[in-house]
């Protein structure tokens, strides 16, 4: 009886190295690869003939290279703010617009747009930022104090929330005649990315370091409170630095681009299937296949009716609601085989 | 050591754990028995830190539970509670490589790859490391979690129902890895059971509590005692002598 018990350490107990995942494998170079294609299409395709006309070069990086360092950073925060926010609420169907936080910073924009007449796009986003720290903050301590029995209920409760929000901004704008403020937030899109108005968004590099830098500890929130505090985490703390995140990514996002629905589900959501939920090995996908993702549908909201253009954020709610239906569906078999 | 010191934690008016006192000795195998919320769980969690408690002191190794910083507490103690409930899918050997988290923050070192292989081989892992947690089955998945918690190399290892949802097998082998553990690599195990006669088979000592109290503490055969198990439980129990030693009949 005692013998199963020791042959383990017999065994094999010379040491393995398994742990140190490997970050430049073939597909990892590939993709790389395809986000970059997509990169150089979307500096290519556009109304305006950057090649034919005189002023080409000019326009192109007044325009074109502003929009498409606009998408890739957007893509990398976006899928970075679900992957978080998935992590630390332990809720596979939570991002920025299920849990209210874009409707919060949509508030937050429209409050600096009542308080100050023609606000700086750094005072907008500041608002945005405030804003979905708050909300966001309020959604988790609720998460905290109650305890539900399905995690569907979840993002329910955030888009029920998200609702609520949102119909208050739109009272207000009507209230104070500013509809069209929220109606240019409501449909985020890349359109109006030139020099001068996106650049903001490359804090998106920092808040990625800093991303990186908790990986660790955001995985063993993941793991859950107990296991967190058990191996040294402060807990509270952590939770509180990934609000702090996710808001600031949100509200420049928010701030600058608009709101873009379902990009913080559907990548990390792909990720976990196939790569598991360490966040460190898994940032740089996570970065990579939000860049992907937002720069495809960018340019098929280009194309689909050139010369016009529809806002991204339609084709990324199609394409967002089609994978988040996939995901439950998934989950609900996986359920019931157990 | 854990030296508890009128520690008291209050959840309602009816509700009320402590004043507890009490010395666990350090190396060896302890487990709390008692009926539902008798405080068991409570006691656990609150020398585990991951319970504030309302008043008294607890130390571990003479480190205050409350005014240690958690990772240098999270190299003497470390606390395992029922399975949770989020799959978090992670592999075997990553989930076990968190518990080196404590000295490497993370960036494993080759000590820790040797540490984590020798655990993961100790608890017959070795074939499912690069499994994801969410592909085992609950006694597999419970050993991982073990395994994470071993790696953690603290002096202290609490469990919360280690046996929780496993089957007999299972349980017995789950108790022969805890046994084992504290006995070749001189862990102190503080376990919270629901099963008197699998406390007594694999126990040094049983800390029986009633009511938010203490109401023994001693060896096996000490507390394996009829009347005392009786009027804790508030269940007829008889004590049989088996093959195994003192086994409770009801």
């Amino acid at each position: 009886m005692q013998k199963n018990t020791i042959t383990g350490i017999e065994g094999n107990s010379q040491s393995r190295y398994y742990n140190q995942n490997k970050i430049w494998t073939k597909p990892f170079i590939i993709a790389i690869v395809v986000v970059i294609s997509l990169a150089v299409l979307s500096l290519f395709i556009g109304v305006y003939d950057v090649r034919g006309q005189e002023d080409g070069m000019e326009m192109f990086f007044i325009t074109r290279v502003p929009r498409t360092i606009a998408l890739m950073l957007t893509g990398a925060a976006l899928a970075m703010a679900g992957l978080v926010m998935q992590l630390i609420t332990q809720n596979r169907l939570v991002e920025p617009t299920t849990t209210g936080t874009f409707e919060w910073a949509g508030l937050g924009l429209l409050f600096v747009y009542l308080l100050f007449p023609a606000p700086t796009i750094a005072l907008r986003m500041t608002g945005a930022v405030i804003f979905s720290f708050v909300g966001t903050m309020i959604f988790f301590l609720f998460l905290r104090r109650v305890r539900l029995r399905s995690s569907l209920i979840v993002p329910i409760i955030g888009l029920m929330l998200g609702a609520v929000i949102s119909s208050i901004s739109t009272f207000l704008g009507l209230f104070f005649r500013m509809t069209q403020v929220i109606e240019s937030w409501f449909v985020g899109s890349f359109t109006g990315v030139q020099v001068g108005r996106y650049e903001y968004l490359w804090i998106i590099v920092i808040i990625t370091i800093l991303v990186f830098i908790y990986a660790n500890r955001l995985t063993l929130a993941g793991l859950g409170e107990d296991v967190a505090t058990s191996v040294g985490v402060n807990y509270k703390a952590l939770i509180l630095l990934a609000n702090g995140l996710i808001a600031v990514a949100v509200g420049v996002v928010a701030a600058v681009i608009g709101n873009l629905p379902f990009l913080g589900l559907i990548v990390p959501n792909i990720v976990s299937m196939i790569r598991g939920d360490d966040l460190r090995s898994n940032l740089p996908w996570v970065c990579l296949i939000g860049m992907g993702t937002i720069t495809f549908c960018d340019l098929v909201s280009r194309t689909i009716i050139m010369p016009f253009e529809v806002p991204v954020s339609l084709i990324l709610g199609t394409v967002g609601s089609v994978v988040f239906i996939t995901i439950l569906l998934r989950d609900r078999k996986a359920r019931r085989l157990k | 050591m854990i030296k508890i010191h009128n520690a008291r934690k209050t959840y309602a008016e009816k509700v009320k754990i402590g004043p507890l006192d009490i010395e666990i000795p350090k190396a060896g195998f302890t487990s709390l028995i008692g009926p539902n919320g008798a405080g068991k769980s409570t006691t656990l969690l609150m020398i585990g830190r991951l319970l504030n408690m309302d008043e008294g002191q607890i130390k571990v190794a003479n480190m205050d539970v409350s005014s240690t910083k958690s990772n240098d507490l999270a190299k003497i103690v470390t606390i395992l509670r029922q399975e949770n409930h989020f799959v978090t899918r992670l592999t075997v050997r990553q989930l076990a490589g968190f518990g080196r988290f404590p000295y490497s923050k993370g960036r494993l070192t080759r000590e820790d790859e040797e540490i984590i292989s020798k655990y993961i081989d100790f608890l017959d892992l070795t074939d499912l490391e690069h499994r994801y947690l969410d592909e085992l089955s609950g006694g597999q998945k419970q050993r991982a979690y073990v395994a994470m918690v071993l790696c953690q190399e603290t002096e202290y290892v609490l469990l919360d129902e280690p046996l929780n949802n496993l089957d007999v097998a299972r349980s017995v082998q789950m108790m022969q890895y805890l046994r084992h553990v504290a006995d070749e690599f001189g862990r102190t195990i503080l376990t919270v059971m629901h099963d008197i006669n699998f406390a007594a088979k694999y126990s040094d000592k049983i800390c029986a509590m009633k009511d938010g109290q203490i109401s023994a503490f001693g060896t096996v055969e000490e507390v394996m005692n009829p009347d005392l198990l009786t009027d804790i439980f508030e269940t007829e129990i008889e004590i049989m002598h088996g093959p195994y030693g003192p086994l409770a009949v009801y």
